[in-house]
C-alpha cells in the first residue's frame, strides 16, 4: 500500500521554542489516525504543518508520492488538496453558510457557481444542516458552525482530511453531533488525522493512535492497546490523568 | 431637571458677558450685519457646491486609493517587501507634510512645469492633491481594520486554497471594511472642512468666495455665514457617525463571536 500522507523527520520550532522533534507518521489510505497527547504536545502545529500553513524548518511531506514540502511546490495547490477543521471554527462571519462552503470550489477550482451550491446543498442535507444553507454563522450553534466547517473542507474533496480538536470549544451535549459527523466520514473511508482528547471516540473510529510528547511520537499502535495497555510510563501518565478527569 | 437648570444658567452668563462687553456694538456691526448676512448667503450656498463636488469625487478616490495602500502594506512574506516598503514610504510622507504645504507645491509647482498635456484646471489639481493627502490617512483607518481581523480567519480561508490576494479581497479586506466605516467617516468630516484649503491655489469655492464678499463689504459677516454653512452640513454627519459607532459597539457586546479562543496565540500569522 503506498502512503496518502508521509512525514519524514519533521522540525519545526517557534524562536527559541522546539515544537516538533523529529515527526515520523505514515498514513495509509482510509486510515483514521488520532492523535493524542497533552497540550502543547504538537499536535495542533503538527496538523498545520501538513497543511503548509506553517513553513517547516526540516524533514518531508510526501502526500500520494509527491513532496509536498519540496522547493517551488504552490502551497496554494497542496492546501486544495488537505483540508483542515480548526478547534474554533473559523467561519467567514459575513457570510451565509451556502457562500462559505462555496468559496473554496468557486475561486480555487474555478467551478461555477450553481454547480458548487447544488454539491454544498446535497452535503448539508447529508449532515442535516440542509435549513441552515441561508443562514449567517453567528445564527448556528456550535456544534452547527463545526458540522458546517467540516462540509467547507469537504467541498474541495480534499485527499486528507486533518481535524484540530474540533469538539473542544463545543458545550458538551453539542459534542456528539460533531463526532456523528467524523464517524461518518471514517465509515466513508476518509483517510484523516484526527488532534484529539475524546479518547472514547479515539478508540471507536481510529485505526492507529500516536502519543505525541514533547515534539515527537513517543508510541503509536491499534486503539485497543494504545488505550488500555500502553508500553511507555509517559503514555500511561497521560491516561491515567485522561481517567481521572472520568474523560476515558 | 439639574442639567437644564444648570445649562440655562451657564450660557445664561455667558451671553450676558458678550453682550455687555464694551465691544459689543461694533462687533455685532461688524460680524452680525443682518443685510450683509442676507446678501451673502445664497451667493456663499452656490459656491459650497464646489466644495461638495470637491468633497465628493475625493471621497470616492480616497476610499480606493486608501484601500489599495493598505492591502499593499499587509501583503506577508518576502516577495511583496518593496512594495510595502514604498507604501509606507508614502503613508509616512503624506502624514508628515502639513496638507496646506502639499497643495501649494503641487497645486502651483506641476502647472508651472507646462508639460504638454497636463491639465491646467485648478480643480483637478485641489482633487488631486486632497486624494493624495487623505489617502494616508485613511489608508491607516483601513490598515487597522485589516489588522484587526483574526488571523485565523486568514488561515482558514489559504487552507481552502485561496491566494493571499485572494484571501484578502473575499475574507479580510470585506470584514475589515464594515468594521471601520466610523472611523473613516470621521475623517471624512475633517475632508469635507479641509476642502477650504484648496482656495489657496485659486479654487473659487466658498471661503474664497467669503474672502471676496468680505473684502467688498469690509465686514466679516460673510466669515459667519459661511461657518453656519459648515455647521449645519457637518454636525449632521457627526451624528450619523456617533450613532454608527454606538450600533457597532451594540452589536460586538450583542457577541458574535462565541468561541473562547484559548488556541489563538497559536494562530501565528501566516508566514
Amino acid at each position: 500500500m503506498t502512503a496518502a500522507l508521509s512525514v519524514q523527520g519533521l522540525y519545526k520550532s517557534f524562536g527559541e521554542l522546539e515544537v516538533l522533534r523529529g515527526i515520523d507518521l505514515d498514513v495509509v489510505e482510509h486510515e483514521v489516525i488520532a492523535l493524542i497527547g497533552a497540550s502543547g504536545s504538537g499536535k495542533s502545529t503538527l496538523l498545520r504543518c501538513i497543511n503548509l500553513l506553517e513553513p517547516i524548518d526540516a524533514g518531508r511531506i510526501v502526500i500520494h508520492g509527491e513532496e509536498i514540502t519540496a522547493k517551488g511546490v504552490k502551497a496554494d495547490r497542496i492546501r486544495r488538496r488537505v483540508g483542515i477543521v480548526f478547534q474554533a471554527f473559523n467561519l467567514f462571519p459575513h457570510m451565509r453558510v451556502i457562500d462559505n462552503i462555496t468559496l473554496g470550489p468557486r475561486k480555487v477550482l474555478s467551478q461555477p457557481r450553481a454547480a458548487c451550491e447544488a454539491e454544498a446543498i446535497a452535503l448539508l442535507e447529508r449532515f442535516g444542516l440542509a435549513d441552515k444553507a441561508s443562514d449567517y454563522p453567528d445564527r448556528l450553534s456550535g456544534g452547527q458552525q463545526q458540522r458546517v466547517a467540516i462540509v467547507r473542507a469537504l467541498a474541495m474533496q480534499p485527499d486528507v482530511l486533518l481535524l484540530d480538536e474540533v469538539t473542544s470549544a463545543l458545550d458538551p451535549e453539542l459534542v456528539a453531533e460533531v463526532l456523528n459527523v467524523i464517524r461518518e466520514l471514517a465509515g466513508g473511508g476518509m483517510t484523516m488525522v484526527i488532534a484529539t482528547h475524546e479518547m472514547g471516540f479515539a478508540r471507536d473510529i481510529a485505526s492507529r493512535v500516536c502519543f505525541l510528547d514533547d515534539g515527537r511520537i513517543l508510541e503509536q499502535g491499534p486503539p485497543a492497546q494504545m488505550l488500555s495497555d500502553p508500553q511507555q510510563p509517559r503514555t500511561r501518565q497521560f491516561l491515567n490523568r485522561i481517567i481521572e478527569a472520568g474523560r476515558l | 431637571m439639574i442639567a437644564t437648570a444648570s445649562t440655562v444658567v451657564f450660557f445664561g452668563v455667558l451671553v450676558f458677558i458678550v453682550v455687555n462687553a464694551p465691544g459689543w456694538p461694533r462687533f455685532q456691526e461688524a460680524f452680525l450685519n443682518g443685510p450683509i448676512f442676507g446678501d451673502s448667503l445664497p451667493k456663499l450656498v452656490s459656491k459650497f457646491w464646489v466644495n461638495v463636488q470637491l468633497f465628493l469625487m475625493a471621497e470616492v478616490l480616497i476610499l480606493l486609493f486608501g484601500l489599495l495602500l493598505a492591502v499593499l502594506r499587509s501583503l506577508p512574506g518576502p516577495v511583496f517587501f518593496p512594495l510595502r516598503l514604498l507604501a509606507t514610504a508614502y503613508v509616512d510622507m503624506f502624514r508628515a507634510l502639513p496638507g496646506i504645504l502639499v497643495i501649494l507645491m503641487l497645486g502651483l509647482g506641476i502647472p508651472a512645469l507646462r508639460i504638454e498635456g497636463v491639465p491646467k484646471d485648478e480643480f483637478f489639481y485641489a482633487l488631486v492633491v486632497l486624494t493624495l493627502v487623505y489617502s494616508a490617512y485613511v489608508s491607516e483607518v483601513y490598515r487597522a481594520g485589516i489588522d484587526s481581523v483574526h488571523p485565523s480567519q486568514s488561515a482558514a480561508a489559504r487552507s481552502l486554497g485561496l491566494t493571499q490576494l485572494q484571501t484578502m479581497r473575499y475574507v479580510v479586506v470585506p470584514q475589515a471594511v464594515r468594521r471601520v466605516i466610523p472611523p473613516l467617516l470621521n475623517d471624512f468630516i475633517g475632508l469635507q472642512k479641509d476642502t477650504v484649503l484648496v482656495s489657496y491655489i485659486g479654487v473659487v469655492e466658498i471661503f474664497r468666495e467669503t474672502q471676496i464678499l468680505s473684502a467688498a463689504t469690509f465686514n466679516f459677516t460673510p466669515y459667519v455665514a459661511t461657518a453656519l454653512v459648515f455647521v449645519v452640513v457637518t454636525i449632521p454627519l457627526a451624528r450619523f457617525t456617533d450613532w454608527l459607532i454606538a450600533r457597532e459597539r451594540g452589536r460586538r457586546n450583542a457577541g458574535g463571536v462565541r468561541v473562547p479562543s484559548r488556541r489563538s496565540r497559536m494562530f501565528g500569522r501566516l508566514a
